[in-house]
């Protein structure tokens, strides 16, 4: 574990499994689209835009998982002083930022057709909402100072807080749902037994989650499912050595530069 | 233990009489409250069902803002006279200072808030049975918004437009408290109890007390340096 | 910021630091407060490097900076109380005032004194801290002579109960058999320093 935290033998170990990680993405990315676009039915009720659960789902869960990595590594450089922990977290925010930007973009595509709305208040979305508000904040605290590092450390605290927060808002935001429910659109349009079959349509990691259960979601609809999961989250690891190297490379211009200004 | 207890009560004083001594800057936060209570009748009409319906989401949402806009007077004026530095050189633990410090935030600016909260009621044709749980409900939620308050002023010490960026970090962190003290009116208007909702405030407080001032205190430390 | 900076001190030693402006005197000042982290290198207690011990660190440790924590609102008497309580030091605060002439400014609010008097409330922090490590930035500024002489007085009697003063300073300052250290000599780079107590 510590031999992995010096920032340039981890780097040397990244960039090695780099080129392996792209030569698996593409093919699988490939096969995903193909299977989720072309090869698969459309629902009995939504059509084609039951299609938007293939970029849809994986986002959500990415936006979720690259908040971990963050919280992580920000709680490894807290406690362990590591500085390859900052680097991660800061590597890792952007990329999160925009899954869970995309994530809210293809759930309001998804909406229009299903809900008749671009928005509802459903607590998924509105956890995911928030979820992108914590890396908009994570993003303007680390860059709120004029000396960048000097944001390295408040930025680590805002995200180990948010981590032990997020289930707190899950839970109220699930709370309030339920509470509401009866008045969201959601309820007046679909009666009766159509609703058990949308719903497990509409709620996609329900489905997901159902379908991990060897339930509900066919497997013709499964299959690509699996695969752009696995193919996002390559995409996400290729993304976040990227954004690692230049972050490297960011902190070592800026020690060189102090070097220079104190010689 | 009694030791402990000295600075802490040294550290409340102290920011009380501050306050007390500056009530102009009280009355500002309660004056934010009133008068952007007053602004919604002509946002969405004085008919008064549609005021009742709106009324303990407005109370709610207006009693977060103020609290979040007084948030920059626990520690940037102590950090800009040398004061904090020297609280963290002192051997007293900086997690009770701080803790102190936010007990100081609250009865300056919730325990007044939650005091023209009727008044506000008023003014917003708030339902006459839901008076006990809007106030219970704000006072179990509002010492949690000035603790976890604490911990985004303490975050954005030394950041440019710390203001708006404090804003940004704790807004959505509040978004629980203000879903249960809502809901805990809405529910007791139609005929439930408000018990659950009173439990996860205090669940909420209760974490709140230990952890909130432990980030805060880390963050004030970073603060102080440079 | 500094390079190849090392020294060590002894109970009852006295340091200036001196050097132009811009030289690090303040940041040095700071970093044996714990108010900073050094990028390399450590500054030790009795042997034992000060971060793993930082709290008990800044217990023992009295740092007068730039600034004077002193709030327009409240009075002499209320804010040397407060400090004392923060140090655990309440029974000195009327000797502290006496010592430095405030005693008949006790009831004054902060927001009447005058730049010397703020600068003497700061100094009562310095008899009202039981630290043996004494850390003073310009600890002068804007005194008449006659409390200079009874800071250089203070300072003396702290050094014969064997504690430790680091001093930077512009003026003249009367610090008998002290160490200087021109800091214009170490910029820059790496820092190192030792300062057994």
């Amino acid at each position: 574990m510590h031999r992995f935290a010096n920032p340039s033998q981890f780097m040397r170990v990244a960039e090695a499994m780099l080129p392996w990680m792209v030569a698996l993405c593409i093919p699988l990315m490939g096969a995903g689209l193909y299977y989720g676009l072309w090869a698969s039915p459309a629902d009995y009720q939504q059509y084609d835009t039951v299609r938007i659960m293939y970029i849809h789902v994986p986002t959500a869960f990415l936006a979720q998982a690259s908040y971990v990595v963050m919280a992580l590594g920000s709680a490894s450089f807290l406690i362990w002083k590591h500085p390859l922990g900052d680097l991660i977290a800061r590597a890792a925010a952007p990329i999160g930022c925009v899954f869970a930007f995309i994530c809210l973009v293809t759930g309001s595509l998804w909406g229009k057709p299903t809900w008749g709305t671009y928005w509802v208040w459903d607590a998924r979305l509105t956890s995911m909402l928030i979820l992108f508000f914590l890396f908009l904040g994570y993003l303007a605290l680390a860059n709120a100072f004029d000396d960048p590092a000097r944001g390295d450390k408040p930025a680590a605290i805002l995200a180990v807080v948010g981590i032990v927060n997020i289930p707190i808002i899950k839970f109220s935001v699930y709370f309030f749902n339920t509470l509401h429910q009866k008045s969201t659109l959601f309820g007046d349009l679909i009666s009766g037994g159509e609703e058990a079959a949308m719903s497990a349509l509409q709620q996609p990691e329900i489905a997901a989650a159902a379908a991990q259960q060897g339930s509900s979601l066919p497997p013709s609809m499964l299959l690509p499912l699996m695969l752009m999961l696995v193919a996002f989250s390559l995409f996400f690891l290729i993304l976040l050595v990227l954004r690692l190297r230049g972050e490297l490379a960011t902190v070592r211009l800026r020690a060189l530069r102090a070097g220079l200004r104190a010689g | 233990m009694n030791d402990f207890l000295a600075g802490f009560r040294a550290v409340l004083i102290r920011d009380l009489r501050l306050a007390l001594r500056q009530s102009a800057d009280l009355a500002l936060v309660l004056g934010f409250f009133t008068i952007a209570a007053s602004l919604f009748p002509f946002g969405v009409g004085p008919a008064p069902e549609t005021l009742a319906r709106i009324a303990p989401g407005v109370i709610w949402v207006l009693a977060l803002l103020s609290v979040m806009l007084s948030l920059d007077r626990l520690f940037e004026q102590d950090l800009a006279d040398g004061s904090l530095e020297q609280m963290v050189l002192t051997p007293r633990p900086l997690v009770l200072t701080v803790l102190a410090k936010a007990l100081a935030h609250w009865i300056t600016t919730g325990l007044p808030l939650i005091a023209i909260t009727p008044v506000i009621g008023i003014l917003l044709n708030f339902p006459t049975a839901g008076y006990s749980t809007l106030l219970i409900g704000l006072a179990l939620g509002t010492p949690s918004l000035s603790l976890i308050g604490a911990v985004g002023a303490a975050l954005t010490l030394g950041a440019r437009r710390a203001g708006l960026l404090i804003a940004l970090l704790v807004l959505p962190l509040y978004i629980p408290i203000l879903i249960f003290g809502v809901t805990a009116v809405e529910s007791v208007l139609t005929g439930f109890e408000a018990r659950a909702h009173f439990l996860y405030l205090s669940a909420i407080l209760a974490a709140a007390i230990p952890l909130a001032p432990l980030a805060a205190a880390a963050a004030v430390r970073h603060g102080v340096e440079g | 910021m500094f390079e190849g900076l090392s020294f060590s001190l002894e109970a009852g030693d006295a340091l200036l630091l001196t050097g132009p402006n811009g030289s690090g005197k303040s940041s040095l000042l700071r970093l044996l407060a714990g108010l900073l982290t050094p990028l390399d290198g450590q500054i030790c207690v009795n042997g034992t490097p000060v971060h793993e011990d930082i709290e008990g660190h800044r217990a023992n440790t009295a740092y007068l900076g730039h600034l004077d924590p002193i709030k327009p609102t409240l009075t002499v008497l209320e804010s040397a109380r407060f400090w004392a309580t923060m140090l655990g030091t309440l029974d000195r605060v009327d000797l502290a005032l006496s010592m430095l002439n405030l005693s008949d400014l006790a009831a004054a609010p902060g927001r009447v004194l005058s730049s010397g008097q703020r600068r003497r409330l700061s100094l009562t922090r310095l008899l009202l801290s039981p630290a043996d490590l004494w850390l003073l930035d310009e600890p002068t500024v804007g005194l008449d002579t006659r409390t200079v002489a009874s800071v250089e007085q203070m300072v003396a009697e702290h050094r014969a109960k064997g504690g430790v003063v680091v001093l930077s300073t512009h003026i003249e300052f009367k610090l008998p058999g002290a160490k200087t250290l021109d800091l214009g000599d170490f910029t820059p780079a790496a820092f190192q320093a030792e300062a057994p107590v």
